[in-house]
């Protein structure tokens, strides 16, 4: 059976996944962290149509773990690649859990037991999660891991409750890394993306108000799997906020930072306003932009939806600062649209539409794949061949070409699916 | 009725044969899971199994650490052939993950897969009950005797499975519909591809220059359109129109009529790929489009550049031109954005500043709509060639005033008057005629705007909730090149997900028509979203039909099997009980109903 490497477990890496093992092709799907979901997973709805993200996303999980051509390796990494297209081998790097996948079910006794708090990385460090942990409720596979950084049993020889309360045997302290070898015929990329660091953006105070935000942060606290069970609550208070200011092109569309626009951002913060209002219809909502843009299917509608229907107010500018008063309340400093003159408006959380950017291993995942990034940092490939990295046989997918919704990371999954089956089948 | 190939043709069971189950009393076995501490740290587990094993039909009630284990679903193979459990349940986490393992499971043993039934009592209990065990403890307990309940009334069910041709049919040869077919000839599967126009190119044909390369669209045309004539593997049909679709997924059979040869023409397909485009609106009556020659859209501006000499800015005469954005879009009317239309205005506007730098070009807009990494590059290249955007706002839309136009300047707060010599009109793209009547022809919906719509806004954009039709480039919606390319290439592999397999296979969970009980009122029809129902005709003679008092010969609705998703919405509108979604019939929701009311 002829095989390929899909590198990424997000939303593409899943839909290319699922479309090459529907053509009776073998997939090893490898995936850095945990659980495959990727950034979908840490989403509360989606645009726009409100769908719940979870509830989408995870029976895709599913049907991947479930497949017989799909093979998973989660906590793995791509170390090597040789050869060419039809013919490639891929060495792969798989990090110890300190939990037999075939044995643990995921119950999560261990992680009631387990006495060391860390900070979560899916939740952004909102919340704490234990030194043994599920990714998030939802992962595939649903098995734990263990964070050999911050494991006392691991760093210090001590403790070892999570091995006496496991009733599945699960726990095995002695795992050691391991190193395997696929041999395919074509590579998917499908390695997403991270946000730009919104410390870099000193005029809007990120890192030192508490009450400004990123907006996947956002994303987190209105999400009922989230650390405030979807209440949203400010961080310096843990008060509700009830006025909440937008900041679009935080980071995008900039000289000094991101030149391109980011794409998603605009709905994404018209989603997230809608969904305050949804929670509590006392909140009220200020969107600061530059363009609103919104060209994809339905998008239009939907702002303009939320303007009437959701007392969203949309404000045409572009936002120069963010101040706090001595409550923590963020100011907004921004020109009005009509007056032309400076403005400022008080609001209680303040939630920056930080630009996507590359990966931050994408410079490495480039060099160990031998593939051209371009002028930002993102995959390169040409308009009319969309798809197609600079190596024969290596074709690429979702925000790793560029920012891009879901549906345009889907497609062009399919469209890597078509591509790579076409070279491994040649 | 269906075709070329009966639907009931392959259907078979899995497991013991129908005949042997239905004859058999109900043994129902009984595994409640503890899910480590998930239910058992909430649930009286040991309870539940105790009041499990008094309920009706049940001979075996028993605990598990873990079902799901490998050592719980062997104890679930086991106690199928010790005890002769000829039916299952589990209560548990909850079916969305974990139902199609117990199910294998349980085929495994023997059992088809369909005497299986899920309780949940983790998702749907301990976790949302986690305060009060007592209360959730009884909760579960109702649910499982509801759940046993409507076990004693499982029926085994069969699934069909039915040839696939492996062959597509491809609706409009634009660069989307070629490409899609480049890419499936590739693979070796045929592809029939069917153009409308006497030409293959669609709407690429009448375009100068691609934005943001510029590379020349002519050229891309025409590498595309021959090695679409160059492929063994892919026909042609131009000057064609659909006249009938009919079949189903894996059987698709189209009549074409050519206009060439004047005939019409069968094309056999296993799935149809729907690659239809949109055109630019005619904004017939805005600023005097139609009658002020002067006044044109970006489609008409485009051809001029391409007839290099008919252009009067070479001659050094157009000295100014004024852009006008979202014609026709944005409005009442027409809600949507046009997405193509500000990048095909800065490309035109660039393209007439290098011709003659000299050539003031305004362009007014809403919003410029240049998402991604590379446009906003393209953005401002146009601005450093001295394009000149302003921004108005629909509550005070551009005038027309003579040889002016007048628009307030939003960011200078002040109104501006601009002379031109040539006004262009940016129209949104719209959907070409016929997309009507082809959506009914394909069985599928159109939105509002009527674009074809999609499966699933976000996670199935190149799907139709028909199996077997797929749908890219402008056709979904207004798409710039590379997205109708992607578009085009991931309904390819789509489409391949149908045809790399000999056979297609539907789930049991079908809905049933009792054709003593239908009316033929089509109800059921028009709710179904899969077009799995058709209706054919019984007769008295055939004798069929035995009811006294009825005309001779009526209407009925029958399933097709293979298309139906066994949702359930035509047995919820269905007047007469005639439907019934089998696995979830009405006398086994009426027995859940009873077991939750009488304890």
């Amino acid at each position: 059976m002829k095989e390929v490497l899909v590198i990424g477990g997000g939303i593409a890496g899943i839909q290319a996944a699922l479309d090459l093992a529907e053509q009776g092709l073998r997939v090893h799907l490898v995936e850095r962290t945990p659980s495959i979901g990727g950034r979908m997973a840490q989403l509360d709805k989606t645009f726009p149509t409100n769908d719940c993200s979870t509830c989408i996303l995870s029976p895709k999980m599913v049907d991947c773990a479930r497949h017989p051509n799909i093979l998973l390796h989660t906590y793995s990494e791509v170390l090597a690649v040789t050869g060419e297209a039809g013919d490639f081998r891929a060495r792969v790097l798989k990090h110890p859990r300190y939990v037999d996948e075939t044995l643990c079910t995921g119950c999560g006794d261990c992680a009631l037991k387990c006495p060391r708090k860390v900070p979560d990385e899916f939740n952004l460090g909102l919340n704490q999660r234990r030194a043994i942990y599920l990714h998030f409720p939802q992962a595939v596979p649903m098995v734990m891991t263990i964070d050999p950084e911050h494991c006392t049993y691991l760093t210090r020889g001590k403790c070892g409750l999570c091995q006496k309360v496991c009733q599945a045997g699960a726990i095995d302290f002695e795992q050691q890394e391991s190193e395997f070898e696929l041999e395919v015929g074509a590579i998917v990329v499908a390695t997403g993306y991270d946000f730009y660091d919104a410390s870099h953006l000193s005029q809007y105070g990120y890192g030192r108000y508490p009450n400004v935000i990123t907006a996947l942060e956002y994303e987190r606290l209105i999400s009922a799997s989230g650390p405030t069970g979807g209440h949203l609550l400010r961080p310096s208070d843990g008060q509700p906020a009830r006025k909440i200011g937008f900041v679009q092109c935080a980071g995008s569309r900039h000289v000094r930072h991101n030149r391109y626009c980011s794409t998603v951002c605009c709905v994404h913060s018209t989603k997230e306003a809608v969904l305050a209002w949804e929670h509590d219809p006392a909140v009220n909502s200020h969107v600061f932009y530059t363009d609103l843009r919104g060209s994809g299917k339905g998008f239009r509608e939907y702002i303009d939806r939320a303007a009437r229907d959701y007392a969203v107010n949309f404000v045409h500018g572009r936002v120069a600062q963010i101040l706090e008063d001595a409550d923590h309340n963020p100011i907004i400093k921004y020109e009005h649209e009509n007056t032309l003159r400076p403005e400022r408006m008080t609001v209680d959380l303040a939630v920056l539409a930080i630009s996507l950017v590359p990966a931050r291993d994408a410079p490495q995942v480039a060099a160990i794949l031998d593939v051209g990034l371009d002028d930002f940092g993102f995959v390169q490939t040409d308009p009319l061949a969309p798809v197609d990295t600079s190596r024969p046989g290596i074709v690429a997918c979702g925000c790793c070409l560029g920012p891009a919704d879901i549906p345009q990371s889907v497609a062009q999954a399919s469209a890597a699916a078509a591509r790579a089956a076409e070279f491994a089948l040649a | 009725m269906y075709g070329r190939l009966d639907p009931t043709r392959g259907r078979r069971g899995v497991g013991h044969g129908p005949e042997e189950e239905a004859d058999s009393s109900p043994r129902i076995g009984v595994f409640v899971c503890h899910c480590g501490h998930n239910i058992a740290g909430y649930l009286d587990v040991p309870a539940l199994v105790e009041a499990a094993r008094k309920l009706p039909n049940v001979v075996l009630a028993t605990d598990n650490l873990f079902t799901c284990s490998d050592a719980g679903l062997a104890e679930i193979r086991a106690a199928i052939a010790e005890q002769a459990l000829n039916r299952v349940v589990v209560a548990s986490c909850t079916p969305r993950t974990h139902e199609p393992l117990f199910q294998a499971t349980c085929e495994e043993a023997g059992l088809n897969r369909y005497l299986f039934e899920f309780v949940n009592i983790r998702d749907q209990c301990s976790w949302v009950h986690m305060n009060d065990g007592v209360a959730a403890t009884n909760k579960a307990r109702d649910l499982i005797r509801m759940g046993v309940a409507k076990a004693a009334l499982l029926e085994p069910l069969v699934e069909s499975e039915l040839a696939v041709q492996p062959a597509a049919a491809i609706i409009g040869g634009g660069i989307a519909g070629m490409t899609a077919a480049l890419s499936l000839a590739r693979r070796g599967f045929a592809v029939t591809l069917i153009e409308r126009e006497p030409h293959l190119g669609g709407l690429a044909r009448s375009l100068h220059r691609l934005y943001p390369t510029h590379a020349d669209a002519q050229d891309l045309v025409a590498r595309h359109i021959s090695e679409v004539s160059d492929n063994p593997h892919i026909d042609v049909l131009t000057s064609a129109e659909i006249r009938e679709i009919r079949g189903y997924i894996g059987n698709y059979e189209l009549t074409v009529y050519s206009r060439q040869f004047g005939m019409d023409l069968p094309v056999q397909a296993g799935v149809i790929v729907v690659a239809t485009g949109a055109v630019e609106l005619k904004p017939a009556g805005s600023y005097g489009y139609g009658q002020d020659p002067r006044v044109l859209t970006q489609g008409e501006l485009e051809r001029l550049l391409v007839e290099k000499e008919a252009l009067p800015a070479a001659s050094g005469e157009l000295r100014s031109v004024v852009i006008i954005q979202c014609v026709g879009a944005r409005e009442p009317s027409r809600s949507y954005c046009g997405r193509t239309c500000c990048l095909t205005a800065m490309k035109n506007a660039i393209l007439l500043k290098e011709r003659n730098p000299k050539t003031e070009v305004h362009i007014l807009y809403r919003d410029i709509e240049v998402h991604g990494t590379h446009f906003e590059d393209y953005y401002g290249q146009a601005r450093d060639m001295g394009i000149i955007f302003t921004r108005y706002t629909p509550q005070q839309p551009p005038q027309l005033d003579g040889s002016r136009v007048i628009v307030h300047d939003e960011m200078l707060g002040a109104k501006l008057g601009i002379p031109f010599d040539m006004l262009v009109l940016s129209t949104p793209m719209v959907p070409p005629t016929g997309v009507r009547q082809l959506a009914q022809m394909l069985k599928v919906p159109v939105d509002e705007h009527g674009f074809f719509l999609e499966a699933h806004v976000k996670l199935r954009p190149l799907d139709f909730a028909t199996d077997g039709v797929y749908l890219c480039g402008s056709a979904h919606w207004p798409a710039h090149l590379d997205e109708a390319i992607s578009q085009a290439l991931g309904a390819a592999a789509r489409a391949a997900t149908i045809l790399s397999k000999e056979q297609v296979r539907s789930s049991g969970v079908v809905s049933i028509a009792d054709e003593r009980l239908c009316r033929g009122c089509e109800r059921c029809a028009e709710v179904c979203e899969f077009g799995a129902i058709e209706f054919h005709v019984l007769d008295r003679a055939g004798g069929r039909y035995d009811q006294p008092g009825q005309p001779a010969s009526r209407t009925v609705a029958r399933v097709n099997p293979v298309l139906c998703k066994g949702c359930g919405a035509c047995a919820v509108i269905c007047p007469t009980g005639a439907m019934q979604a089998s696995h979830f019939r009405g006398d086994q929701i009426t027995a859940m109903i009873q077991a939750a009311l009488g304890d």
